[in-house]
């Protein structure tokens, strides 16, 4: 008997019994359904953080005080203005070297308000940061100096206080105290979950009078090509750890964000897809099952199809092909669901999703090794039944 | 030079292991049947009329003794084998008919020629020949739950044939049948004895069934009790 005839007959044994198929189908497709949709999650979630962090900038070192880990708290700064001039000193390019002093304040204009997240910051943070202003200029020199009130608003706020007014030359109240606008920045998206078109920056000197804090928050470097990062990186952290003994600062590089986030995103994906496997693996043993009974069931088809000369293999290869068309199948409707699936979180919802062939493939893969390996111990079963106990079964 | 019988078997026996007690089926049984033969092997339930035809089929092997079929002797071959010969050289009709439910009986009848991998077309081709020689031309499409009893035993009988086999096995053809439909099929069996020279065995239990055999072989407890042809050849 050929292949082709093994297969239209175990396609045919399928038909034949199609509710019984659709359930035992299920699930497989809710398997792989599981595995495509968790891996494009996760993997859309990995994707949508690695944007972000690269586009920031290039060459960027975060200088921050204590031990900087996922999931730390964050440590109370000791860094002063003075550690940013110190700082500076060590780089030696003075202007590679921007500060930052961040706050939630209130803003108003007239009757509108926002809460925003205030920066304070220096002329030297676009030397850093890709952020171009969209409408007039940057944070200058003098502003930082003179303690100007200036802002520079993220685009989202502008939109939200001035509407259609150009904003540039107007006023605005930040916790009571009148500034003007001098720029709005392009928009940028955000960054781990926050937004940064919902910031404004000021001069960090107007940022430390206003909210009354004689402290920053990080200092950024920039390092001035790739191969510098690493030696910039920890000269400044030696230099630091050399002006304040026994004190902990953190240097931390986009490559290294980049590596921990993205292995951390890895290891949650994986370990969602191995759950997603095992709910794959838990369809294999109901398609073992069903293939048991329908044996068990089908032992009279099996001693007449001996009786005409089906040899042992006829038999087999007709039940394993009947185990693995229904994996394959329940596979393919699995992967169709699962991308389409997939494809509307990532329209519908915040969440990212990303389909990568590699968990399609994968899935579908697996799933039809979960029906070689799942149906050849009932195939064998039926190969082997003796034909003249199958023909008394009644 | 004389053909070799059909079948023929010397000194057969069949055990079967019970929940560990010995059943003795058949205790030693020899006959032969020669090419075109009608033979029906009669004897009360019990007796071990179906575990004979299962060994003469090559369904089963004998616990000891021979069996050749057109002179090849049985115990020599594989299981594979085994499952060619029968495909080639034996049809069977049953008497629960054993038809593939939910299946027409143009594709029942083409199943033998499957597994001999005889083309799609062709199969189709011969079995719709069989069908219409047992007089189902206008059945071909119909499913076993769309038939009587009677049409289904001549679906049953087409598929024995398509394979054009030198014997035929029939055990209790018309045991599920009332008395019309039973001597339609009994009539069918005749028809094909004489026009195509098919041997046939037929096992009952019912001694009007067997009068349509020539040769009546009479088995008790195991044992063949009476043979008709050995007794005419004696006489
Ligand atoms: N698979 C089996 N296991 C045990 N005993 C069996 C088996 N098949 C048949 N027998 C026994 O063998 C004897 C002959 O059975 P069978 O050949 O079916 O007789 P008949 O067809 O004449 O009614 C019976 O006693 C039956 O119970
Ligand atoms: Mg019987």
């Amino acid at each position: 008997m050929r292949g082709r005839e093994s297969f239209g007959m175990a396609l045919e044994a399928l038909r034949v019994n199609r509710l019984r198929s659709a359930l035992t189908m299920l699930g497989v497709i809710i398997g792989v359904l599981a595995v495509v949709i968790l891996v494009a999650v996760g993997t859309g979630a990995k994707d949508a953080v690695e944007k972000e962090i690269s586009g920031l900038g290039t060459n960027i070192i975060l200088v921050v005080p204590g031990r900087l880990s996922v999931g730390a708290a964050p440590t109370q700064s000791k860094l002063s203005l003075a550690d940013v001039a110190y700082v500076r000193r060590v780089v030696g390019d003075p202007s590679k070297v921007t500060v930052s002093l961040q706050s939630g304040e209130t803003v108003r204009v007239g009757g509108t308000e926002a809460f925003v997240t205030i920066v304070g910051t220096d002329q030297n943070l676009t030397n850093i940061f890709d952020r171009p202003v969209d409408k007039g200029r940057h944070l200058s020199e003098t502003d930082v100096d003179t303690r100007r009130r200036v802002a520079v608003l993220g685009s989202e706020v502008a939109d939200k206080l001035f509407g259609d007014l150009d904003p540039i030359g107007r006023q605005l109240t930040i916790s009571g105290a009148r500034f003007r606008v001098v720029g709005v920045y392009g928009k940028v998206g955000q960054t781990f979950g926050v937004s940064r078109d919902q910031e404004v920056h000021i001069p960090v000197t107007t940022a430390q009078r206003l909210l009354g804090i004689p402290r920053v928050n990080g200092i950024a470097v920039g390092a001035s090509g790739p191969d510098e990062i690493e030696p910039l990186q920890s000269r400044v952290v030696a230099a630091l750890a050399d002006r304040y003994p026994g004190e902990q600062f953190s240097a931390v590089t986009q490559t290294q964000l980049l590596g921990t986030i993205g292995s951390v995103l890895g290891m949650l994906t994986g370990v969602l897809a191995a759950i997603a496997g095992i709910s794959l693996l838990v369809g294999g043993v109901g398609v073992s099952n069903i293939m048991l009974v329908s044996v068990r069931e089908r032992t009279r088809e099996i001693g007449l199809r001996k009786a005409l000369g089906a040899r042992q293999r006829d038999v087999l290869s007709q039940f394993l092909i009947e185990a693995v068309l229904l994996t394959t199948l329940g596979g393919m409707i699995g992967i169709a669901l699962g991308v389409g699936g997939a494809l509307a979180i990532q329209a519908l919802t915040p969440v990212p999703a990303s389909i990568t062939w590699w968990s399609v493939a994968l899935a579908f893969g697996v799933s039809a090794a979960v029906g070689v390996f799942f149906g050849v111990a009932p195939a064998r079963r039926a190969g082997r039944l003796d034909p003249v106990i199958a023909l008394r079964a009644e | 030079m004389t053909a070799a019988p059909a079948l023929e078997a010397v000194d057969l026996t069949r055990r079967y292991q019970l929940e560990g007690v010995a059943v003795e089926a058949l205790r030693g049984v020899s006959l032969s049947i020669g090419q075109g033969e009608f033979a029906a092997i009669i004897g009360p339930s019990g007796s071990g009329k179906s575990t004979l035809m299962h060994l003469l089929g090559c369904l089963d092997r004998p616990t000891s003794g021979q069996l050749r079929v057109n002179g090849v002797e049985m115990s020599h071959l594989t299981d594979t084998q085994l499952a060619e010969l029968r495909n080639k050289t034996i049809g069977f009709v049953f008497q629960s008919f054993h038809l593939l439910a939910r299946t027409t009986a143009l594709e029942n009848v083409a199943l033998p020629l499957v597994y001999r991998g005889v083309g799609k077309a062709e199969r189709r081709h011969r079995a719709r020949a069989a069908l219409e020689s047992v007089g189902l031309g206008h059945r071909m499409e119909h499913r076993p739950s769309q038939m009587s009893g009677g049409e289904q035993q001549r679906v049953a009988i087409a598929r024995a044939l398509v394979g054009r086999p030198k014997v035929l096995l029939a055990d209790e053809p018309t045991g599920n049948l009332d008395t019309r439909n039973g001597a339609e099929v009994m009539g069918m069996l005749d028809r094909l004895n004489s026009e195509r020279g098919v041997a046939v065995v037929l096992v009952t239990h019912e001694p009007e069934v067997a009068e349509h055999a020539r040769r009546q072989i009479h088995v008790r407890d195991g044992l063949i009790e009476l043979d008709t042809a050995a007794e005419g050849r004696g006489a």
